[in-house]
């Protein structure tokens, strides 16, 4: 755990996040009334993973937080793909069966 | 652990601080383990969400076109303010855990009150689009019409088994935003309470994890609709499919 003593952050930091955070917001509209065929979703997603991982580092202070924080969250990842990939291991290969 | 130390334990014990619990030792202690607490139970939320979010990916690859008709049908200015609202949230809430660590009472009281502000803001916008889809006939149940006003709207009517699959895509987008909306409601009532006592001096520097922990709760709130916007809103607006 952390040798204690809190981390102050430089609302700075706070400030700029949230800008980038509202750049994403309107690229990722941008990009959905474009064609990039597949690569939609996947422009998509990748932009709101990249949001979601300033807020948790910055916003939610894992950057800053006991190693152990980090942990926990890799062990809800971890379970959260393994309900996605199973779920779409089997859904996606019934059709190659029938 | 040697004597001594059990000696310097009893006596940090015997003058303690009253907010340090008797199962600590110091309260950087108590925080560490609230905070794991709270990483925990966010946790839980992820794979409560992660449910819909896979029910949202089968059905979506099981029905695509019916996700593209209905997905366009959905106002994208308000989904794109509501996101850019919530951002803005999640800034003042930040910054109010920041004054909190500094001790600034009054500024934590702004700060708290300006994300209920924003937060009372992303639900009246959420209402507005719950009206409209009510109005439209796209409220899954006995009324639902997927091609209800399509035509006096100038649209094309979709077949009648892909407007049927809609009420599929309808069922998880008020699911999905509905249990996001329900997190808000919960989160600006404990909002209320934060603003109380933080008003009364409930609060001073070391000694705000209830309002840290909070804005963890807020910042994940803020994470599910970052991840429900592109996914609901924004399945397919692009000319060409």
């Amino acid at each position: 755990m952390s040798a204690g003593g809190d981390h102050i952050v430089s609302p700075k930091i706070y400030v700029t996040i949230w800008l980038i955070l509202l750049a994403f917001t309107g690229i990722t509209v941008w990009a959905a009334f474009q064609s990039f065929g597949i690569f939609n979703p996947i422009i998509a997603l990748a932009i709101a993973c990249t949001k979601a991982t300033l807020v948790i580092l910055f916003f939610m202070h894992v950057k800053y937080s006991p190693r152990m924080i980090a942990l926990v969250i890799g062990c809800g990842l971890f379970f959260l793909s393994i309900l996605m990939v199973l779920t779409c291991a089997d859904y996606i290969s019934r059709a190659w069966v029938s | 652990m040697s004597d001594s130390q059990t000696t310097t334990l009893q006596a940090a014990h015997q003058h303690h601080d009253p907010s340090l619990l008797v199962q600590f030792d110091t309260a950087f202690q108590q925080k560490d383990a609230s905070q794991f607490g709270m990483w925990v139970f966010l946790i839980t939320e992820i794979m409560f969400f992660g449910g819909l979010f896979g029910a949202y990916l089968i059905y979506r690859n099981l029905y695509n076109p019916a996700w593209v008709a209905a997905s366009s049908s959905i106002d994208i200015s308000l989904g794109a303010i509501n996101t850019a609202v919530l951002i803005c949230s999640s800034l003042t809430m930040a910054m109010g855990v920041h004054s909190a660590a500094l001790g600034a009472r009054k500024l934590l009281v702004f700060w708290l009150v300006a994300t209920l502000a924003l937060g009372s803001v992303f639900l009246g916008i959420k209402a507005v689009e719950y009206h409209q889809k009510y109005v439209e006939h796209h409220i899954p149940g006995a009324n639902f019409d997927f091609n209800y006003d399509r035509v006096e709207k100038g649209e094309k009517p979709i077949p009648a088994d892909v407007a049927t699959q809609t009420s599929i895509f309808f069922a998880l987008y008020f699911a999905m935003t509905g249990m996001h909306a329900l997190h808000m409601i919960i989160g600006v009532g404990i909002l209320i309470f934060l603003i109380y006592r933080a008003y009364n001096g409930a609060y001073p520097p070391h000694h705000y994890t209830m309002v840290e922990n909070f804005g963890l709760y807020w910042h994940f709130v803020d994470i599910i609709w970052i991840f429900l916007f592109p996914l609901l809103y924004l399945v397919s607006r692009s000319p060409v499919h």
